[in-house]
């Protein structure tokens, strides 16, 4: 909680705080999408909705109760506030990387925007903010699953949403930061390969309890903080701890999201 | 907002850029007039695309002066930008977007309202003659119809300076005679152009003032006339002999006219009268497969100053 007491405005760096056009990169992907860009929306729907059926059907029957920190609660409200905090970080980290490689190094888009008014904090900010986007979209209609299937625990469900949206910025900030250095393609090999073990060893399918001695490195992944916080809010079973959780969130936001900006300016602004 | 005509749009004073421990340009003076159009002549690697995106604010120069509009490059890099259209050396189109949308999303860069980037959008295609391709997408279109939309797309905001980093190269003769009489109009218009380039024609074509880089240095400034008269005699004798016979054949001639230039594939003796020159050389028996006498270039001066070819 300390984290965003301290966090005045003045850590974030001047590329940032000047930033005065991001939108326009939002307003491209706009132009883009029109024209069928919007597909991978679909798909983004239909994968949670798959994945929240067999947990409903499948997992829930077997696994029966499990116990957080305590409560009592069953598996399937257990385990969808997690896969919807991973549904927030896939959707920001496949546009964050793959799509943003491909604009960067093939198309050459921001060295043609960069010779505008825009800044490299505008093309940082707006991209970030683009690729939040996509996981804002897979995790609302996440949530909206849950809902219909009945696995929401509370009232303070719907701030799932604005944590969803925090956890796919700040993925989105860290996967365009990792991006920056990527070479070629082959390069993306690595992205499964941190996001897979992120994915399953987050307290995503069980609790923190049951790593043990090992609790203290699922508490270095970005994603169990995401996990930590949507699930407290789901039970609505709330803590000060859930704040804490934001602020490690946000941190990695902002500190995502100024070496992306700085990373710009070396890469295409030498 | 325009400063009055005599002070100059551009002013570099000892400009250089250093990448790493390699100087691409290295301390160079140049001043640009509005509605001058001005050009960097140079062979490979001869620095002028890193001075092209140091005023074009991409690249901050390592050390020296620039100032754009009256303003300090480094440090009004916005605002100098959006008085500016930059068509760079390798197009940067948007490949996801249509051409016509391409122009629209630029001028949106601008801050200029949708309305007016479209209503300026169908203006400037039709300018470069592409409004049958509005709705094409960029990859299907031929490397002059890219260049094109290029030169289009630079002119969304109404540029008071448009910098062109080697607008012709790849195009088709007839091609490159069409965007040559759509700068002319520009500069017409009063916009400042500031071009580099390989082609001497172009050269003498569009630009009012050139200088001549080699390894980052200027070395030679003026007018395509003023050079011409200034570093060639006024007329050359190109003489051809069987491949690979050059060297010995440049002995037979040597001392013929002011200077000679034997390049791999023709000898070259500059001359005040060619037809003179070539009597000479027939006088001393030497057979040429072919002869040719021609008035100097711009091509003659960059081979005296740099002692390479332009075109390689
Ligand atoms: N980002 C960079 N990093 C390192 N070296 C660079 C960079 N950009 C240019 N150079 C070097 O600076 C020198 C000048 O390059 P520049 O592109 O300015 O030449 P040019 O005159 O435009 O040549 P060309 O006619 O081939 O376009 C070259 O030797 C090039 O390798
Ligand atoms: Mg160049």
């Amino acid at each position: 909680m300390s984290l965003i007491d301290v966090a005045p405005l003045r850590i974030v760096p001047p590329q940032i705080r000047h930033a005065r056009r991001p939108q326009r990169m939002l307003e491209r992907q706009w132009m883009v999408n029109r024209a069928g860009g919007w597909i991978i929306f679909v798909t983004g729907f239909f994968e949670p909705l798959f994945y929240l059926l067999s947990i409903r059907v499948g997992f829930g029957a077997l696994v029966g109760d499990v116990d957080d920190g305590g409560t009592l609660i069953p598996y399937a409200e257990f385990v969808a506030p997690a896969l919807m905090a991973a549904s927030a970080m896939n959707g920001a980290v496949y546009e964050s990387t793959m799509n943003i490689f491909f604009k960067m190094k093939h198309e050459k888009l921001y060295d043609a925007v960069l010779a505008t008014p825009m800044t490299s904090g505008d093309v940082a900010l707006g991209e970030i903010l683009n690729a939040t986007l996509r996981g804002a979209v897979y995790s609302a209609a996440f949530l909206v699953t849950m809902g219909a299937l009945d696995m929401t625990g509370s009232w303070w469900s719907i701030l799932m949403l604005p944590v969803a949206v925090l956890i796919a910025f700040s993925f989105s900030a860290i996967g365009m930061a990792a991006t920056t250095f990527m070479r070629s393609w082959a390069d993306f090999e690595y992205v499964p390969a941190v996001m897979l073990p992120m994915f399953l060893f987050s307290a995503t399918f069980y609790p923190l309890s049951s790593y043990g001695d090992w609790a203290w490195i699922v508490q270095l992944s970005p994603l169990y903080h995401g996990v930590a916080t949507m699930r407290g809010l789901n039970t609505g079973d709330l803590s000060w701890a859930m704040l804490a959780h934001v602020g490690v969130l946000a941190a990695l936001a902002v500190g995502g999201l100024t070496f992306t900006a700085r990373r710009i300016e070396r890469l295409l602004l030498p | 907002m325009n400063p009055p005509a005599s002070t100059p749009l551009i002013e570099a004073r000892q400009l250089v850029k250093r990448f790493g421990d390699f100087t691409a340009v290295g301390g160079i003076n140049i001043e640009v007039r509005p509605g001058e159009s001005f050009g960097f002549l140079g062979p490979n690697g001869a620095g002028k695309s890193s001075t092209m995106r140091m005023i074009g604010c991409v690249s901050p120069p390592t050390s020296g002066d620039l100032n754009i509009f009256g303003l300090d490059a480094t440090r009004h890099g916005k605002q100098i930008r959006g008085r500016m259209g930059v068509v760079p050396q390798l197009d940067q189109l948007d490949e996801q977007l249509t051409v016509q949308d391409n122009l629209i999303v630029y001028g949106r860069y601008f801050d200029i309202p949708r309305a007016e980037c479209k209503r300026r959008a169908q203006e400037l295609l039709e300018f470069v003659q592409l409004t049958d391709r509005a709705d094409s997408k960029i990859e299907p279109l031929s490397g002059g119809m890219k260049r094109r939309v290029s030169i289009a797309r630079s002119l969304i905001n109404e540029p008071d300076l448009l910098l062109l980093d080697e607008p012709t190269t790849g195009l088709d003769p007839q091609a490159r005679h069409v965007l040559w009489d759509r700068l002319y109009r520009l500069k017409q218009q009063g916009v400042t152009l500031v071009l580099t380039t390989h082609y001497m024609d172009e050269a003498e074509q569009l630009c009012d003032r050139l200088v001549v880089m080699d390894g980052g240095r200027i070395v030679a400034e003026g007018s395509p006339n003023e050079l011409i008269r200034e570093h060639s005699p006024r007329e050359v004798l190109e003489l051809r002999y069987p491949a690979g016979t050059n060297e010995e054949h440049a002995f037979e001639v040597e001392g013929i006219g002011h200077r000679q230039e034997a390049l791999p594939d023709r000898i070259l003796i500059y001359a005040d009268d060619g037809e003179v020159a070539l009597k000479e050389v027939h006088a001393r028996g030497s057979i040429p497969e072919s002869v040719l006498v021609r008035r100097s270039s711009l091509e003659d001066v960059f081979l005296k100053l740099t002692g390479r070819s332009l075109v390689d």
